[in-house]
């Protein structure tokens, strides 16, 4: 099995049995951010913890990007290979809605409101081979 | 004391291969010094920016180096409104009586490519795909459609608009009308907008000479006053571009907040306003916009978007000169752009694209990354 690293240190608990997106709590006002923050941009508070964020919740808004974005963008696509892909905010209870990938990139399947998981997969493999992984919002299966 | 525009420049917008983003500038700032009727020499101070094309103040290599202050002002899509506020308040209080306010640009083709680090954002949201400013609106019209019921025919139709508002100006980029159903069927860009419904990045320059109220008639016969110039950043909770996450309890955007403020210190209005720019990088902001600064309620838009309200001779002209669907997006330009289209309207010259009834008073707003607001009014 190749080398599997998170696209960033710190987004989410890598390794872990059981992955969450990580947030920062403020112990002032309870206002949650992602990603985890030194201070509270609610309250200007710098006194935070982190917490691990809900694994489910709700499509809050979403579009598609159907064109091949410049850099900074770095998948392992060419303009020939490139699909276009779900974009969206998931709410999540307690938390924040976190802008995120979707898996589904069909508008048709994709709906305000409909549930969804936060999943965690390889992004891109690199040139060595580490497969880069990030995070994902997938339709909760009925 | 008031605060009159007596000049205002413009270079055409679009594409112009033999000029610089400074060259547009400064051809700009030459044409808005002989509609004052003074010369570069005769300038206090200068604001101006740009985003692409260098330090504004490089202007001085071409219109002469007088060794006046002359300030470099860079704030997104708001560079113009924040020039503009500056001149405002560098006349306001004293310190100055006349100088120039400036803006220009020239972009490369295709989608802005912007930064995270730039804006305190890890790299890996752009690597993802998620660093685009066009997802953003696409993301925020798709949420307003299904809580306030804006049709995608409507959506369209603020194009379709724009266009024929643009084919009336000689200063425009796109001067082409295109058809309802053209625009609704060309290629998906970010459902539920697609290719003509968005502005795209493209070039021009724009100068305005601002001045003491009570000198104004030196130099003109019909100064143009400037009531409101108002900027306002995000507070926690509204909605914004390049943001990762954002609050379960969303409050009023900056938009909201710039308008209020830019009525109260002027002392009138929503419904007192003749004439509207209002920034529509895509069309569903215009739509969302007209709620935002007051101008109707949340949902009123499909009603009078359908009823062609909007158009240069409706209740409610919006975006006269084509705004930046016709227009393109020179980032440094656009704000001031919207000014030099309502001190022509105002003034009674904006000619096949003027406004009938003689309005008295014009409003500007422009929206920009990662959540600013700039706002003004100005009266005949």
């Amino acid at each position: 099995m190749n080398n599997q690293v998170p696209i960033a240190e710190g987004l989410f608990s890598w390794p872990s049995p059981n992955p969450a997106l990580l947030g920062s709590r403020c112990k002032n006002c309870g206002i949650a951010a992602f990603p985890a923050a030194e201070s509270c941009m609610a309250c200007s508070g710098q006194d935070v913890e982190i917490e691990e964020l809900p694994r489910k919740g709700t499509l809050w808004t979403w579009t598609v990007q159907q064109f091949m974005p410049k850099p900074p963008y770095h998948s392992n696509e060419t303009p020939q290979t490139f699909k276009p892909y779900g974009v969206g905010y998931l709410e999540l209870p307690g938390g924040v809605r976190v802008e995120g990938r979707l898996t589904e990139s069909d508008p048709e399947k994709l709906r305000i409101g409909m549930e969804m998981d936060v999943i965690f997969d390889t992004y891109r493999t690199e040139e060595n081979g580490d497969e880069v992984i990030s995070f994902f919002f997938k339709p909760t299966q009925a | 004391m008031d605060v009159a525009i007596v000049g205002i420049g413009i270079h055409p917008f679009g594409r112009t291969p033999a000029r610089s983003g400074l060259q547009q500038g400064a051809f700009a700032a030459r044409d808005a010094l002989k509609d004052a009727g003074v010369e570069w020499r005769d300038m206090q101070f200068a604001f101006g920016g740009s985003a692409s094309s260098g330090n504004a103040d490089a202007l001085g290599n071409e219109l002469g180096l007088t060794g006046i202050p002359f300030i470099n002002v860079a704030n997104g899509c708001a560079t113009g409104g924040s020039s503009l506020i500056s001149a405002y308040n560098a006349i306001k209080s004293g310190e100055h009586d006349i100088g120039l306010v400036a803006g220009f640009d020239k972009h490369d083709r295709g989608a802005f490519d912007a930064d995270p680090a730039s804006l305190g954002i890890g790299r890996w949201y752009g690597e993802v795909g998620m660093m685009m400013t066009t997802q953003f609106f696409a993301m925020k019209i798709q949420k307003y459609m299904d809580d306030y019921g804006i049709s995608k025919d409507t959506l369209a139709k603020v194009s379709e608009k724009a266009f024929i508002n643009g084919s009336l100006n000689p200063n425009a980029w796109r001067r082409q009308p295109i058809e309802v159903e053209e625009i609704a069927n060309s290629m998906m860009i970010n459902d539920p907008l697609t290719k003509y419904m968005f502005c795209s990045p493209a070039e021009g320059g724009v100068a305005l000479i601002l001045c003491r109220g009570d000198k104004a008639r030196q130099y003109v016969d019909k100064p143009i006053y400037l009531k409101s110039a108002v900027l306002k950043s995000r507070r926690y909770g509204s909605f914004e571009v390049f943001a990762p996450s954002q609050a379960l309890e969303q409050v009023d955007g900056p938009t909201v907040d710039a308008a209020k403020a830019a009525f109260e210190m002027a002392g009138v209005g929503p419904g007192d306003m003749d004439v509207l720019q209002l920034q529509d990088t895509e069309s569903g902001a215009e739509v969302m916009h007209m709620a935002e600064n007051g101008f109707c309620e949340h949902g009123e838009q499909e009603h009078l978007i359908q009823s062609k309200a909007t158009y240069i001779d409706g209740s409610m002209p919006i975006n006269t000169d084509g705004g930046c669907l016709a227009n393109g997006e020179p980032i440094g330009a656009s704000g001031l752009r919207q000014v030099y289209e309502n001190v022509l309207q105002l003034r009674g010259d904006a000619g096949e694209h003027q406004v009938p009834g003689d309005p008295k008073l014009g409003y500007t707003h422009v929206y920009g990354a990662p959540g600013i607001s700039a706002v003004t009014i100005l009266q005949r």
